[in-house]
């Protein structure tokens, strides 16, 4: 007899998940967010998630590593900022799923085909290797490491875009492309070093002032208005 | 005000899409400030801001990328730092615009990652102090050149053009210090200055889907279509946009848009296509710079017939 469940004992949690997410940057409020709903009310892509932002900030510290990795919602998240202006706790949920974007990365549980996760990475090796993006060589590339038949499904819009002029195939480059690479690599060493150095779990480090940044900027609104 | 300022002259920050599928934001954005005596410099050898993909894979890589552009910024701008004087870096993409300044805000919010960017920056040869100051065309067109200036250049007043302002998330959250992050009105009253009607948009800052159109096209363009038909409903001719992506989605994936059906609408008919323009285009129109010069052959939604329909072409 199969008896699926979505609760689980304490002792199931991922304790080292809770506490590493909320050391991430601007994760250290979490532990403060009422679960108010907010953020879900507003996030213009609830309605497509198995769970709502307001669900994964809470799966997240409370360490239901696996619920809040595999959820669709760190994907589907566009970066749009409405939830982290509008938390009363001011808890930038953005970059908590930033957070939880790279450690899906980072651990490979991402579905293998979807194209979000491959577009970042696609992106990622691009501006390594080149410094810039050329938008239509990246959607190529993203097609052929998903699904290349989608391709012609996207005919139309890539005749409209060679139509208009928008679809240009010349390569953009840099001149100081090893400046690029090495800022990439030492922030790499460093990195490494921190993670060989910190005991696991013990990752929290971040400096924690009054406000986020976000809100100092609103803080010092009018002060770039000449 | 910086010295850099008071001469009329800016660093710029095109970003990957404005050389790009955005091409004709560059275009139209060049032409309008050449046509106000506003010299820009673009940024020597810049990199990709990153967007939101860097920050995907690693936060301190997308940084320490931002930060080179900054320490090149800072170099090529040459400030005086015994007068304080800053840098006016001008990024017309809002990717670009947030991520400059969120590396901006978290430098210095967070030490460790301040320490982290200038260590890797050190590595490959680069120095960031800290003098450069991002701004938005729009705080410079509004702020700095100011309405009065371009209403009296005005040749061809936009009369009549109903226009929604879109001005889409990335602007104005969360780091942006020269307009609302709610209601930002900057672009309704610089089209408002050029003679142009600004309809009620109440979802001038709803998210466009990002890259969702591309990788899962039928949640992107869901939102694609809400836009597009709030903006319908208001009246408007054109919707006005300020960023490259923002265009791209709204133009490119209006016809998939248009055949999605709700409760109480039907597929429009071609009539009722709404052309996306860049606020620089209807800008430039005003200042009397022909079409051809401002990239509008590019949409892939043609906006002259709507334009020609109220007389500004």
């Amino acid at each position: 007899m199969s008896t699926p469940t979505s609760v689980k004992y304490q002792a199931q949690l991922d304790q080292e998940f809770a506490h590493w997410i909320t050391g991430v940057v601007g994760g250290e409020r979490l532990r403060q967010c009422i679960q108010c709903g907010q953020c879900s009310a507003l996030c213009p892509l609830s309605a497509f998630m198995d769970h709502t932002p307001r669900q994964v900030m809470h799966l997240a510290r409370e360490g239901f590593k696996h619920e809040a990795l595999q959820s669709n919602a760190i994907w589907l998240c566009a970066s749009c900022y409405g939830c982290a202006v509008e938390c009363p706790k001011q808890i930038m949920i953005t970059d908590v799923m930033y957070a939880l974007k790279q450690r899906a990365l980072r651990e490979k549980v991402y579905p293998r085909h979807f194209s979000i996760p491959v577009l970042a990475r696609a992106f990622f090796e691009m501006v390594r290797a080149n410094g810039r993006i050329t938008e239509s060589w990246l959607v190529i590339r993203v097609f052929f490491k998903t699904n290349v038949l989608k391709i012609f499904g996207m005919s139309r819009l890539g005749l409209n875009l060679m139509r208009t002029g928008r679809f240009r195939l010349r390569m953009e480059s840099i001149r100081g492309r090893h400046e690029v690479r090495a800022l990439l690599d030492a922030v790499e060493a460093a990195t490494d070093e921190g993670r060989r150095t910190r005991a696991p779990g013990n990752t929290s480090s971040s400096h924690v002032a009054g406000h986020s940044p976000g809100r100092e900027a609103e803080a010092g609104k009018g002060a770039a208005v000449v | 005000m910086s010295a850099t300022t008071l001469a009329g002259r800016y660093l710029y920050y095109p970003g990957c899409s404005l050389k790009g599928t955005g091409r004709a934001y560059e275009t139209s954005l060049l032409a309008v400030f050449r046509a106000l005596g506003v010299e820009l410099l673009e940024l020597d050898d810049w990199n990709c801001c990153g967007a939101t993909a860097y920050m995907s894979v690693d936060e301190v890589k997308a940084f320490a990328l931002s930060g080179r552009n900054l320490a090149l910024a800072e170099r090529q701008g040459l400030p005086d730092e015994a007068r304080g004087e800053q840098v006016d870096l001008i990024a017309p993409c809002s990717a670009c615009y947030l991520v400059l300044n969120k590396t901006q805000a978290y430098m210095r919010y967070y030490p460790q990652i301040g320490q982290r960017v200038s260590q890797a920056l050190q590595t490959a040869g680069l120095r960031y102090k800290g003098s450069v100051r991002i701004r938005h065309p729009l705080d410079v067109l509004v702020n700095d050149v100011g309405l009065d200036e371009i209403a009296l250049k005005v040749k061809t007043p936009l009369k009549g053009l109903k226009v929604a302002p879109y001005y889409g998330c990335q602007i104005v959250r969360p780091f942006a210090t020269f307009d609302d992050r709610h209601n930002p009105v900057t672009m309704d009253r610089l089209l408002g200055a050029v003679g142009a009607e600004v309809v009620d948009y109440p979802l001038k800052t709803s998210c466009c889907g990002g890259s969702l159109t591309g990788n899962l096209p039928k949640v992107g363009v869901t939102l694609v279509h809400a836009l597009l038909d709030e903006a319908r409903k208001r009246g408007a001719d054109v919707i006005a946009t300020v960023c490259p992506l923002c265009q791209f989605n709204l133009d490119a994936f209006q016809e998939r848009a248009g055949g999605r059906r709700t409760n109480d609408h039907h597929a429009p008919t071609a009539s009722q296509q709404l052309p996306v323009v860049y606020f620089t285009q209807l800008l430039g129109l005003a200042l009397g710079i022909p079409a051809r010069e401002l990239g509008l052959q590019a949409n892939i939604v043609p906006a002259e017939p709507a334009l020609a329909k109220r007389g500004v072409l």
